[in-house]
């Protein structure tokens, strides 16, 4: 396990800085934790609000089991005890988007326990730079409403389209010591949640906050007074607050100051935290059970059955394309990353395999290469998108077989996807009128002409300068409009050259 | 257990009730009479007893998750829904300005 070495230099030493997170992540469900108003995001205000939602009188809240379903899946991905029985609480405050005047949570018995989730601290090396960060809890809880401060002059608007909305809080363990090491385990944490299907990641529409807890300490002395700022919506945000807050703690505690346990708000222009001192006298929630509800039992066949429903997970999954597909560490991470990028993958590979008829390893390389280099570099220079329409698993399958076959190059692939996804061009005509030759007559030829045409630079090669012979591999291609089978020419060549 | 003024008043003050400094004078004696006699429950030894959540053994209903399955507690009814505000514009509720 890695250790962090990322001190903040001050002027009286050093110090290190503790990072818990509790992200609130929106569970995916067709309707409400306890209504049935929809939850689709970007509705027409107060239009996905029932009478539930609104805290009419006499209105009784009813347990959504796709809502417990998920929460529970997401345990199991997390390596998380499940429990089978737990309840749910009224934590009581006063605001004006919360109409119930509480929020119904978990404080004492949640439904998920201890777990842990393994990072990777380094793109570059994602075997050699893994560090375990532990999970407290994750528990159920309802959304509030969203509060519009800016469209009139002497009022706050308020839609409760969002109010009442599944939320898992998932709490880790104030295990991190680093701004990377708390992007990555959000990002790990966000990947997890897309495969397991649970919450649908997109941080831009609030679907995953996180609360950021962060203190300072000398290093290996005891925890510091810690501030949590609210409501941080992306990784690189979370990254940045944690660098400011601790630069903030260590510049306080050094003028002679202390740091108070308080909540904090993150403003991205200025790169700071600030205090949000009015909301500190209502920091008594007065939990106690809620009496509408029953407490949460849930059967050993319920959990069996969310057990069983679970993808293969992110580590397996890449830990599978190493050992199985024999793809680099680096490779099986990129390809893991983002839901569509393994299913593309794997799509695709699975027909180039059926196609070929050759084994998925002797391929894999080669469909991962194409997805994760070759292709990007098309659509960049092509200037479209990836989910282009045109841009389709067949029409890339087809491109991959014909150059595992030999019968295009690879550059000659890349060309004609970027004609074919551009102008009006037909896939199968354009693999067949661009078939490369392996025809070592011809290819001498053009070979023998490009050394003629460039004598001085076959007197250079031949002095000692090797770098020309990419120089005529080029030449003989261009020759031959990229039609000749690279590593043909390229033995050739180094025949002839000697 | 017993409560003074001050506590009454910070109860009061979570709860957002407005209460004049008689009525609370008034309210400590009361509600620690209420404490008191709630207390006698602490006579009862509950040793080894499960706390009892429901008089008849019942657990949670789990609803299935689809959208207004039940008319009344289903979404789509602005007009119900904001009937009852003192102001409503443009589809929101307006209340007296709250920012951070």
């Amino acid at each position: 396990m890695a250790m962090s070495n990322y001190r903040i230099q001050g002027e009286t030493g050093e110090w290190e800085v503790v990072i818990g997170l509790e992200v609130h992540a929106q569970v995916t469900s067709q309707s409400k934790l306890f209504s049935g108003a929809a939850t689709a995001f970007g509705a027409e205000p107060n239009s996905q609000v029932s009478l539930v939602d609104a805290a009419m009188p006499g209105m009784l809240p009813v347990l959504n089991g796709e809502c417990i379903r998920q929460a529970v899946r997401t345990g199991i991905a997390v390596g998380a005890q499940i429990n089978k029985w737990s309840r749910f609480d009224r934590k009581n405050y006063f605001y004006a988007d919360l109409p119930q005047g509480y929020q119904i949570s978990q404080l004492y018995h949640p439904i998920v326990g201890e777990g842990e989730i393994e990072v990777i601290l380094d793109d570059k090396d994602p075997e050699g730079s893994t560090k375990t960060i532990g999970i407290e809890r994750i528990h159920v809880e309802q959304d509030a409403g969203k509060l519009m401060h800016d469209q009139h002059p002497t009022m706050s608007y308020v839609d409760l389209n969002r109010s009442g909305v599944a939320l898992m809080e998932i709490v880790s363990r104030p295990d991190m010591r680093s701004p990377i090491e708390a992007g990555a385990y959000l990002a790990k944490l966000r990947q997890i949640l897309r495969y397991v299907g649970s919450c649908d990641g997109n941080m831009d529409q609030g679907s995953m906050r996180a609360d950021v807890n962060v203190s300072v300490r000398r290093p290996s002395e005891p925890f510091g007074t810690r501030t949590e700022t609210k409501n941080v919506n992306s990784v690189r945000f979370v990254m940045a607050v944690v660098e400011s807050e601790a630069r903030r703690q260590v510049d306080l505690i050094e003028d002679g100051g202390t740091v108070v346990q308080e909540t904090r708000l993150y403003d991205p222009d200025k790169n700071e935290t600030r205090s949000m001192r009015s909301k500190e006298d209502a920091h008594d929630y007065r939990y106690f059970p809620d009496p509408d509800l029953l407490p949460l039992v849930l059967a050993d066949s319920f959990v069996d059955e969310c057990r069983a429903s679970l993808p293969e997970l992110p580590d397996a999954k890449r830990h599978r394309y190493e050992t199985a597909l024999g793809l680099s560490a680096y490779d099986a991470a990129q390809l893991t990353l983002e839901v569509e990028t393994y299913q593309q993958f794997e799509e695709m590979l699975a027909a180039v395999v059926a196609e070929s008829g050759k084994d998925q390893r002797d391929v894999a390389k080669r469909v991962a290469n194409w997805i994760l280099s070759e292709r990007p570099g098309v659509l960049r220079s092509a200037g479209v998108a990836v989910d282009h329409p045109k841009n389709t698993p067949a029409a890339n399958v087809a491109l991959i077989v014909a150059v595992s076959e030999g019968v295009i190059s690879g550059g000659k692939a890349k060309e004609i996807l970027q004609a074919y996804l551009t102008t009006d061009t037909d896939l199968t005509a354009e693999i067949a009128s661009n078939k490369q030759t392996s025809d070592t007559g011809a290819i001498e030829a053009v070979i023998a002409k490009v050394l003629a045409d460039n004598a001085d630079k076959v007197e250079q090669y031949k002095a000692g300068k090797e770098a020309l012979f990419g120089f005529f591999v080029g030449q003989t291609m261009k020759a031959m409009q990229g039609k000749a089978n690279p590593a043909v020419v390229n033995d050739l060549l180094k025949k002839v050259l000697g | 257990m017993s409560i003074d003024t001050a506590t009454v008043a910070r109860i009061a003050s979570l709860a957002r009730l407005k209460v004049t400094e008689a009525e609370l004078e008034a309210m400590v004696p009361e509600l620690n009479g209420i404490l008191a006699w709630v207390e006698q429950l602490g006579e009862v030894d509950v040793t080894g007893i499960e706390p009892m959540t429901a008089v008849i053994e019942n657990a949670l209903r789990l609803r299935a998750d689809v959208i207004g399955a039940d008319p009344l507690t289903g979404g789509g009814i602005r007009d119900q829904v904001l009937a009852n505000a003192p102001a409503a514009e443009h589809g929101f509720f307006g209340v007296p300005k709250v920012i951070e």
